[in-house]
């Protein structure tokens, strides 16, 4: 199965096509959102982050930053930097350019004498870089050049039910593409891990998997704290989902099958074409959508019980539910219907074929319903965590 | 009409309402191939779990196959199970992998 994308010059293949303006701190966020609201074509987020971090911290956020300039769907990348932060400039485009040689312009506020003659440098870079990108053409390619990443937000019942099993039949489909899956998540897999290890390709990545959800267990409880303290939620709980284990039996359905080939930590660079692998990310939906897309997740597939509106500012969020009453509910919100898992009228192989011929659309550019809204939020990983 | 579904049928001790149930209610779920009942002991929410069978105090409630937390006191079967009868328990499955 093909789709047609957008070839970049580190050789991988975007299937969007949009130029970043990169806030290298909290102190240019502001100023990237004047910079982008001036170019159509052009994407950016509020980076609350990027100064007075401790150093695994501040390291989240310079793999999601240079992550997300790597990320196929991006063109070009303008950053924009206040001057002073600890996300220095120089740093951000080293970070950037160990992943990736796509266009790269930089804008220091500092230096270019405020916010006006800042804006306007970057306005016309950014402006250049759009033009450039829209002469691009787009070619065929295999669907194993995609690397999906897979969230689960908002869980009923449901979603152990039917939206994550079907997350995992479209996770074994691209696997057998020759593509790549993301399982994401390590809060939701506490109770479930030893199901997961079963399937590791070897023991490196079997002690991997009980190493990361320890980890995280101990880094909470480094701060007093229990994971199962914020996780389920309130809504969570409002579904039916009574408990920690349940809603993570739920959750790793969306790995499908398929053996677990490798473990990344959070944001970095997951390899194409290398099956089933899991990243380190918390519950928290926008930051671990953010970890995996630094990661170079070109799609994301996301499963709702409850209902959220959750997008991306670079990979385009396929929404899935398995409650009838939410999909009737937020049907705005949503783009696939699961329920028929659950009340049998229709197979796992049909909907698994229709959600792989979706993604296959996507991928071409069919808008998901969270990039019709304009969903751009996102959240960085902590080294204090979300659940 | 089945108006809830057991995940794995061999094991799981709770089962699902995947219609909104009423006190007094029969609940009826397809167990392996095998059409099973039993009388809702009181209302359940559309998706909430109910006991399959009695669960006395302490013992693993089971879905998916795996336990998911203890009984927090005897639970009857047709009773609903959430928070307010389920303790949370983290074991320990570091050799079960």
């Amino acid at each position: 199965m093909n789709f047609y994308g957008y070839k970049r010059p580190d050789g991988r293949v975007g299937v969007r096509n949009k130029v970043l303006i990169l806030p290298a701190s909290v102190c240019a966020s502001d100023t990237t959102r004047i910079i982008s609201q001036q170019v159509v074509g052009s994407v950016t987020f509020n980076n609350q982050l990027g100064c007075s971090q401790v150093a695994s911290d501040q390291q989240f956020t310079m793999d999601v930053m240079a992550g997300y300039a790597a990320n196929p769907n991006v063109y070009g990348t303008v950053v924009v930097s206040l001057g002073c932060e600890n996300c220095q400039m120089d740093l951000v485009v080293k970070a950037i350019q160990e992943r990736t040689n796509k266009p790269l312009k930089q804008v220091i506020i500092q230096e270019a004498g405020g916010t006006l003659k800042a804006i306007d440098m970057a306005v016309r870079y950014a402006k250049e870089m759009v033009e450039e990108a829209s002469l691009l053409q787009k070619e065929e390619f295999p669907m194993s050049e995609l690397i999906i990443g897979t969230e689960c937000g908002g869980s009923d019942p449901t979603s152990g039910l039917a939206a994550n099993p079907l997350i995992g039949q479209l996770s074994d489909l691209i696997v057998k593409e020759g593509g790549t899956s993301i399982l994401s998540e390590t809060t939701e897999f506490i109770g479930a891990e030893h199901l997961l290890a079963r399937r590791a390709i070897n023991k490196e990545v079997h002690d991997r998997i009980f190493e990361i959800v320890h980890r995280y267990e101990d880094s909470l409880r480094l701060v007093g704290e229990e994971v199962r303290e914020g996780n389920p939620s309130p809504g969570n709980k409002a579904g039916g989902l009574t408990c920690l284990e349940e809603k993570s039996l739920g959750c790793i359905h969306k790995g499908g099958h398929s053996p677990v080939m490798n473990v990344y930590d959070y944001g970095k660079q997951v390899k194409a074409k290398e099956g089933l692998v899991i990243m380190d990310t918390p519950g928290n939906d926008p930051s671990s959508v953010a970890g995996m897309v630094a990661g170079g997740a070109q799609i994301v597939v996301f499963s709702t019980g409850r209902g959220t509106p959750t997008g991306n500012p670079l990979a385009p969020v396929i929404k899935i539910t398995g409650n009838k009453l939410t999909y009737a509910n937020m049907i705005d919100n949503i783009d696939v219907d699961a329920s028929p898992l659950i009340y049998g009228t229709k197979t796992m192989e049909q909907l698994g074929d229709e959600l792989l011929k979706l993604t296959q659309e996507v991928a071409c550019g069919k808008q998901t319903k969270a990039e019709s809204l304009g969903y751009t939020e996102m959240a960085i990983a902590r080294v204090c965590n979300f659940v | 009409m089945l108006n809830a579904m057991i995940v794995e049928a061999a094991k799981d001790n709770v089962i699902v309402a995947i219609e909104p149930i009423k006190k007094g209610e029969t609940v009826t779920y397809n167990c392996g191939g095998e059409e099973k009942s039993l009388t809702a002991l009181e209302d359940i929410t559309i998706y909430h779990k109910l006991a399959a069978r009695d669960i006395p105090k302490g013992e693993p409630i089971v879905k998916y196959g795996e336990h998911i937390g203890l009984a927090a006191r005897d639970i009857k079967m047709g009773e609903h199970v959430h928070c307010h009868n389920l303790e949370e328990h983290r074991e320990n499955l570091d050799n079960k992998g």
